[in-house]
């Protein structure tokens, strides 16, 4: 498959592109802000997302999805990046669509995808617990009583925690943690008895909350998948966050250079444009370079989940990998290249390093997925 | 309708050519060259003069050529395929998929044959194409002079009418493989009097004429693959000139494109053992079979990275061409992240060989190929275009900023 957009693709980015830049410019998170919004995300648009398909994108036509694929959703977080939009559209419509359509029985995907799909349900996934994002070390408790199970632990950087109506969340039912063996996916109510939600405000001012777990009672029912063997499906669902994740830092690293590099050509000092200096020239060169590849290799790693899931996971560390050292050097050099201007937080880029700081901790970090390389490479 | 359906039968025909494709190779690709390259014996580079390291060379070379395959996406016409840009991409997939060899390499090829393509009349393409396709002979290019490396267009080489013929004199230098090229592919100065970008024409000529010499440079890895090469009154026919007389630098230009494009592919990308593993080999592994170096171990995986992501770009160039989106400045892009790539990697195995790989003079160390090969390197990112000129291309060509 060619790595260029199809002609179908492009008029999906313009579509998302024009209902974004126009409804949701970086303006728009510098409002939800500073007015301490208590959703931190508007529902109005996220109407709009669901009007245009966006929310169902990845929903299977039965349930009132578009039945589209990861490029698509790609196009979309591209989008998203570009101006920052906060938007329920990564967790519930990409990660947690993904999870109920690969993982859920009929009984599930029927009450909760439609929903997902006209916008009237947000769900996401808990998955993180320490400081970094380690899927294996899951070690939040789920024990069998009676009929069904109790929840104790907690959890962290769950995107868009205060706002779900539907948490699914990751715990051990048997082994240790680090164990791939033992692991499984509950749908929780975030109003049961027992689930204490805290919204944390982070530094890129998008949605996430802790959240715990104290003896919270499911039943057997709200098992997602296979008691036990929810590493498989996780493994896949999480490469789908991945992969999302790195299209929002290609969108983000794209957006921050084609500002700076607007600087440059306005900026004046010693009587001359910036962008005239060779030193500021080759760094703004590099940087094109480092996003054209990356940008390359987050569709390649799209394309490789839409074709096969189970063998996309070393594409997919590639694209998380270069994506969040790109995105990081786009930042970096977005605010030194802005000079004092890049320090206020009156200028829009600041923003921009912010937020890559987050989506570069999300579903991994390039550490992480380099990590992860290596080990796929047997070395 | 129509469309879906046209594009459904496409697809099905792409798909009959790999079947048939795919069952060719393993019936013709002889085993001998389905592994990497790893001495310039195991290169087939043509020419009046060339010699087969290998009966399983001149066999492969030999089907590949009688299909038109050592130029699949050439006019069939001139002695290429007449593959579709689509089927083109299947082959590679396909010879890559059993790590088959190129069953010829030439700088005809990679940089005239497009060349001429584009500017090249119909005599010319007549004549030099089918041989370049048939391997029958070997071109050098006659661009860089001892004042003119990265200021190319202050070169100084001049060419004066006389009658029919244009009398040529001059020095190149740089070379590469002048002592063993049958013809040369040449930049020289046609008109002193004009601006330096106005005055230069390309012109093409036997390196057997009467007046051309060559002088190989030993360079810092021990090996000689560039010359000096010296013209004292040629005479070249003026229809030897592709394009108009004093447009040669568009033509220059033009094959530059295909030269870095070619430059940023060098390496053994993608094929033959994993970085990763060579290392182990000379370093060991720990308990858990990871590398017992865990700074190199890292910097193996990000240079592994850094690797299949620039791979999906090269790719994503190439369907962008193909989709007529492609910036034409952006081979220089991918010249400057490959040839730095490249010393990366050697640099890598450097240290990951340790002490053995400072073996300069042995049967067991291949009479010091890793160091060579090394050393070698470096002229990546120096040969067609500094890392340094490539990014003010980018910085001026792509990003448009001001006074590059």
């Amino acid at each position: 498959m060619a790595l260029v957009l199809t002609e179908e693709q492009s008029m999906l980015r313009d579509s998302a592109r024009g209902l974004i830049s126009d409804k949701a410019p970086v303006s728009h998170l510098r409002h939800l802000r500073d007015s301490k919004d208590p959703t931190g995300f508007s529902r109005e648009l996220w109407h709009s997302f669901a009007e245009m398909g966006f929310a169902g994108l990845l929903v299977p036509e039965e349930y009132g999805g578009s039945g589209l694929g990861y490029v698509e959703a790609g196009i979309i977080m591209e989008e998203i990046g570009r101006t920052l939009m906060p938007s329920p559209f990564l967790a519930t419509s990409v990660v947690a669509a993904s999870v109920l359509t690969r993982g859920g029985n009929a009984a599930q995907k029927s009450e909760y995808l439609p929903k997902i799909a006209n916008g009237s349900l947000l769900a996401t996934l808990a998955i993180d617990e320490g400081a970094k994002h380690r899927p294996l070390q899951t070690s939040l408790k789920a024990v069998r009583a009676g009929n069904g199970f109790k929840l104790s632990g907690a959890k962290a950087l769950v995107v868009d925690g205060h706002v779900a109506d539907l948490l699914i969340v990751a715990a051990r039912t048997a082994g240790a943690a680090g164990e791939r063996e033992g692991l499984t996916l509950f749908l929780v109510n975030p109003k049961a008895k027992g689930v204490a939600i805290e919204r944390t405000i982070m530094v890129d001012a998008h949605n996430a909350a802790r959240i715990e777990f104290a003896n919270v009672e499911v039943t057997a029912d709200s098992v997602l998948g296979e008691v036990d063997q929810a590493a498989g499906l996780l493994d896949g669902v999480l490469d789908i966050g991945r992969g999302a994740v790195a299209a929002e830092m290609v969108g983000l690293s794209d957006e921050v250079f084609g500002r700076t590099v607007e600087y440059l050509k306005g900026r004046k000092q010693f009587g001359k444009l910036i962008g005239e200096f060779q030193a500021l020239q080759h760094r703004a060169a590099e940087l094109y370079i480092d996003i054209e590849i990356t940008r390359a290799a987050t569709m390649k790693a799209l394309q490789a989940l839409d074709a096969d899931i189970a063998k996309a996971a070393p594409a997919v560390a590639v694209a998380k990998a270069r994506a969040g050292t790109t995105a990081t050097r786009a930042v970096q050099e977005g605010v030194q290249m802005h000079g004092g201007m890049g320090m206020t937080d009156q200028f829009d880029i600041g923003f921009f390093m912010k937020r890559a700081r987050v989506c570069e901790e999300l579903f991994g970090d390039a550490n992480y997925h380099t990590e992860q390389l290596a080990r796929a490479r047997g070395y | 309708m129509t469309d879906l359906k046209t594009s459904d039968s496409e697809s099905a025909d792409l798909e009959t050519f790999r079947t048939e494709t795919r069952a060719w190779l393993e019936a013709n690709c002889p085993p001998e060259m389905r592994k990497p390259a790893t001495s310039d014996a195991d290169v087939f580079w043509g020419g009046r003069n060339a010699k087969f390291s290998s009966e399983p060379q001149r066999i492969w070379f030999e089907r590949m050529r009688d299909k038109g395959w050592t130029v699949p996406d050439w006019p069939k016409e001139y002695g290429g395929g007449g593959l579709s840009a689509a089927e083109h991409k299947v082959l590679r997939a396909e010879m890559a998929r059993i790590g088959a060899r190129p069953p010829l390499s030439s700088f005809g090829i990679w940089m005239l044959g497009p060349a001429l393509l584009k500017y090249g009349n119909e005599a010319q393409k007549k004549v030099h194409l089918p041989k370049i396709a048939a391997g029958e002979v070997r071109w050098c290019q006659g661009y860089s002079e001892p004042n003119a490396g990265s200021d190319l267009a202050s070169l100084q080489t001049r060419a004066e009418s006389d009658g029919d013929d244009f009398i040529i004199n001059g020095q190149k230098i740089w070379t590469s493989y002048a002592n063993y090229a049958d013809w040369i592919f040449c930049l020289v100065r046609t008109d002193p009097t004009a601006k330096k970008h106005d005055g230069i024409s390309f012109i093409l000529f036997d390196m057997t004429s009467k007046g051309v010499s060559t002088k190989p440079i030993l360079l810092i890895s021990g090996y000689s693959p560039f010359c000096e090469t010296f013209f004292d009154n040629v005479r070249v026919p003026k229809s030897h000139v592709v394009g108009t007389i004093n447009r040669g630098w568009d033509v220059a230009k033009y094959l530059l494109q295909h030269e870095r494009a070619m430059i940023s592919g060098m390496g053994e990308r993608g094929v033959g053992r994993p970085l990763g593993q060579i290392a182990a080999d000379s370093v060991g592994t720990d308990g858990q079979g990871k590398l017992d170096d865990a700074m190199l171990r890292g910097r193996i995986a990000r240079f592994d990275v850094d690797e299949a992501a620039l791979a999906a770009c090269a790719e994503r160039a190439v369907d962008l061409a193909k989709a007529g989106q492609a910036h034409p400045a952006f081979s220089s892009a991918m010249k400057y992240y490959g040839t730095e790539l490249n010393k990366r990697r050697h640099e890598i195995l450097m240290s990951a060989g340790g002490v053995d790989a400072l073996e300069w003079e042995s049967e067991r160390s291949r009479q010091g190929a890793r160091p060579r090969a090394w050393l070698r390197t470096k002229a990546n990112s120096i040969e067609g275009g500094t890392s340094e000129v490539m990014l003010g291309i980018v910085a001026k060509r792509i990003l448009d900023l001001p006074g590059a």
